[in-house]
């Protein structure tokens, strides 16, 4: 099962291409991962192409977000966590060594399931990224970014008048959108959001997802959701994760028309989940 | 999991619960608000008690340290006697510093209270004043030496046991007429004052029935009977031997004339409180009376107590030795334990590997926090002293070894207060591409800040508490001067404390509470800063 680095990368190199065509932005090659003993990730293999949102859907604890959080390497972070397989952006290991998972986590940007703005200003909140990565040279520069971010995520208009308050003083459907402006303040390739929307009432929801909806045309998304109508709402392609194992991945319109899965079936049609 | 068993046709049924009757259910209910009842009660009395104590304890300190926040002192005309003070007269500051104040002080006090004769009698007219009084003279002198020659009002502080018996109010004193006449063989001394109508008849029979023995037909007074006086002739005599027909005693207060008195025409004084159980005999009460009726004697605020270092003496005793060496104490311990304390913890907290070496650790910081404080003292003897051979007695000292002690404390205090800042902060700077120094040091310490400072603050006020540890390091001399550098030997606060509770004057006892509490004041002064900065920046995620 273990290849070399060079044989990794070459094998990345060899199925580069997704069924629709379009070149992979990201790449997974039989991913596994353990957390202590459990095997909590298996043998996944999946093509996720660039511009367009991907959904991960599937019951609790099908590893899902287990998968998302290799995609930048949050993973690293948990001590019994360990994680086999090969996974490459634009072709590039981002296993490898030399690579500096800061790094990596600047060009992939995360949105989390529970809103978590600094206890800073809403301006401190987006310039922190372009600050420490040096993305703005003069105080101008780094004002353009905080705007043309806050514009992106459609928060512009909100806050404009108060981006010296407090991030945490916002709602919690302005807090979400507040932290995709800030994931994408640091121009990330890709962007990996963990339930965005799970906490938020229908209204902020609707909010989020036409914003997501917005970004799909500019960013590589990757949204994992408990909401098969999210997914079907804002994704072009689908995958389905059950117990650990990658079961089924497509375009949205066939999985949730005809799953060639018998699992994925009883899965969007409620029968288990 | 799907097959069928016996547990399955008790699935079909509603849940086997019994009904309790509406009496049982009103007891069951009544004995639970009992229960509830007697909770609250059991927890308003413990705090009631706790309170009471509390109330008490500092109650009784400060009502025992209000006197010591107050001195007397005697305004008297103090002749500036060139041929004393300045006998070559070149004014040189150097000799003006040496000159004896003290003989112009007596002059001055023998002025305002004349007719003083006899050694005993003179003695105690000069334990009137404190030795520390002409240090008032001669630094007016030495400030201005053109007022040589003249003659200048000058407050003069009074001796510990004046100062206590003015603060006291005096002694409780009655007067009654004294009826047949009498007539004083003398007007100074010891003399005998001689009646022929049986002047002492009433007195004799009083002082025989408080216990007096009889020698040779005269009943004896004692320093355990009420002092008895006979004020006649502008003069007063105290009593030592009474019969109906003659008394004999000391003269406090020199007779005018030894002319006879007639009938109601002299007084018999008694001072309730035996001489015996007074700080302050009969002789220097009536001197500080006399000073008291002629108006020299104003109270006034004790200053002094804040701005002179340790005495001997208790009047002339101030806590600011004390303060500084507690101030350039706390500032070793705080430069010390802060920074190491505070970098330790976010090392152990967010960058060391979990391991057997890392547990142990924890667990000895944890050990470290329960361990008596005079060990810390017995290690800052070996190591600070006897290893490093850093001076005795000395702030430096005395900081290093509390900066171990309160080291755990803030280590423990910044652990938790770090661990409270929620994972999803640092998952969001993690996710940016912070790295994990930077996710750390830019949000978590931040936002751990008030807690840290809190731990920090209480550990601080831990540490201005502590004796034990600083007597093994010889913080316990007796130090008068006030220290100029963190090496110079000096006392803390709690160890002057210590010091004073062992003297035995009374006057000692009073500042041992004041200096208590001020003590408990910057307690409560930091305790209240850590309050403050907790309320302040406690944020809400």
């Amino acid at each position: 099962m273990d290849m070399t680095v060079a044989n990794r990368i070459e094998a990345a190199r060899i199925a580069p291409v997704t069924q629709a065509g379009a070149p992979a932005k990201v790449v997974a090659r039989d991913v596994n991962v353990y957390y202590g003993d459990k095997h909590a990730l298996k043998h996944v293999n999946v093509d996720i192409p660039d511009r367009g949102v991907t959904a991960f859907i599937g019951p609790s604890g099908c590893g899902k977000s287990t998968f998302l959080r290799c995609i930048n390497r949050m993973n690293d972070t948990i001590a019994s966590c360990r994680v086999t397989g090969l996974i490459t952006i634009e072709n590039e290991d981002i296993s490898n060594p030399a690579l500096d998972v800061v790094q990596l986590r600047a060009r992939v940007g995360m949105v989390f399931q529970k809103a978590n703005p600094f206890p800073k200003s809403i301006y401190d909140n987006i310039a922190y990224g372009p600050r420490i990565h040096g993305l703005a040279r003069t105080k101008a520069d780094l004002d353009a970014i905080v705007a043309a971010s806050l514009e992106k995520a459609g928060l512009w208009s909100e806050v404009k008048d108060r981006l010296m308050d407090s991030g945490t003083g916002l709602s919690g459907g302005q807090q979400q959108r507040l932290c995709i402006a800030r994931a994408i303040a640091v121009n990330p390739d890709v962007i990996l959001m963990d339930e965005p929307c799970s906490a938020l009432d229908p209204i902020a929801t609707a909010k989020v997802e036409g914003l997501i909806d917005e970004l799909r045309s500019n960013y590589c998304i990757i949204i994992v959701t408990h909401s098969m109508q999210q997914a079907a709402r804002v994704s072009q392609r689908t995958a389905f994760f059950h117990l650990g194992t990658l079961v089924e991945e497509g375009p949205t319109e066939k999985i949730f028309s005809m799953p060639s899965d018998q699992r994925t079936q009883d899965y969007i049609t409620g029968r288990f989940g | 999991m799907t097959e069928i068993t016996s547990s399955d046709v008790r699935r079909a049924g509603p849940i086997p619960t019994q009904r309790l009757s509406a009496d049982e259910s009103n007891r069951r209910l009544k004995s639970r608000y009992a229960t509830e009842s007697r909770f609250r009660a059991f927890g308003i009395a413990s705090l009631a008690i706790t309170g009471i104590f509390l109330f008490a304890l500092l109650g009784n300190i400060v009502w025992k340290s209000l006197p010591a926040f107050a001195e007397h002192v005697a305004t008297l005309d103090v002749v500036l006697d060139p041929a004393v003070i300045d006998p070559d007269g070149k004014k040189d500051s150097a000799k003006l510093a040496a000159v004896d104040y003290a003989s112009l002080t007596r002059a001055a006090l023998a002025t305002a209270i004349p007719g003083v004769e006899g050694r005993a009698a003179k003695k105690q007219l000069s334990a009137v004043l404190s030795t520390g009084a002409p240090d008032e003279v001669r630094a007016r002198v030495l400030a201005d030496p053109s007022i040589i020659g003249s003659t200048i009002k000058v407050p003069l502080l009074l001796s510990d046991d004046a100062d206590l018996y003015m603060k006291s109010g005096g002694v409780a004193a009655s007067t009654v007429q004294g009826n047949g006449a009498i007539v004083a063989s003398a007007t100074t001394g010891e003399i005998t004052l001689s009646s022929t109508d049986n002047a002492f008849a009433n007195l004799t029979a009083e002082v025989v029935k408080a216990g007096a023995e009889s020698d040779a037909g005269a009943a004896v007074l004692t320093s355990a009977m009420p002092s008895r006086l006979i004020a006649v002739n502008g003069g007063l005599v105290k009593i030592t031997k009474v019969s109906a027909d003659a008394a004999s005693g000391t003269v406090l207060t020199p007779l005018t004339s030894v002319d006879p008195a007639a009938n109601g025409g002299w007084q018999i004084v008694t001072y309730e409180a035996p001489e015996g159980r007074r700080q302050v005999n009969d002789q220097m009460a009536t001197y500080l009376e006399k000073l008291k009726s002629t108006g020299a004697i104003e109270k006034q605020f004790n200053w002094r107590f804040f701005t002179s270092g340790d005495s001997r003496e208790p009047e002339l005793a101030g806590i600011r030795g004390a303060l500084v060496g507690t101030a350039m104490t706390l500032l070793i311990t705080l430069l010390f334990a802060m920074p190491t304390g505070i970098l330790a913890a976010i090392y152990l907290e967010e960058f060391a590997p979990k391991n057997w070496l890392t547990n142990l650790i924890e667990v000895n910081i944890n050990n470290l926090a329960a361990v008596p404080s005079i060990v810390f003292g017995l290690l800052g003897l070996a190591v600070f002293l006897n290893f490093f051979g850093l001076p005795r007695s000395a702030p430096l000292v005395g900081g290093l070894v509390l900066a171990l002690l309160v080291l755990p404390t803030i280590i423990i205090a910044s652990r938790a207060a770090i661990k409270s800042v929620p994972p999803s902060i640092r998952e969001a700077a993690i996710g940016l591409g912070a790295s994990h120094q930077q996710a750390v040091f830019h949000h978590v310490l931040p936002l751990a800040m008030p807690g840290i400072m809190t731990g920090a603050i209480i550990g601080m006020a831990h540490a201005l508490g502590e004796t034990a540890p600083l007597l093994m390091i010889g913080m316990v001399a007796f130090i008068v001067d006030v220290p100029g550098g963190v090496t110079e030997a000096a006392s803390v606060l709690p160890v002057q404390i210590y010091l004073w509770s062992d003297l035995p004057e009374a006057a000692f006892q009073q500042r041992t509470a004041a200096a208590i509490v001020v003590l408990l004041a910057f307690l409560l002064l930091m305790n209240g800063a850590a309050i403050w900065l907790r309320n302040k920046f406690e944020r809400r995620w």
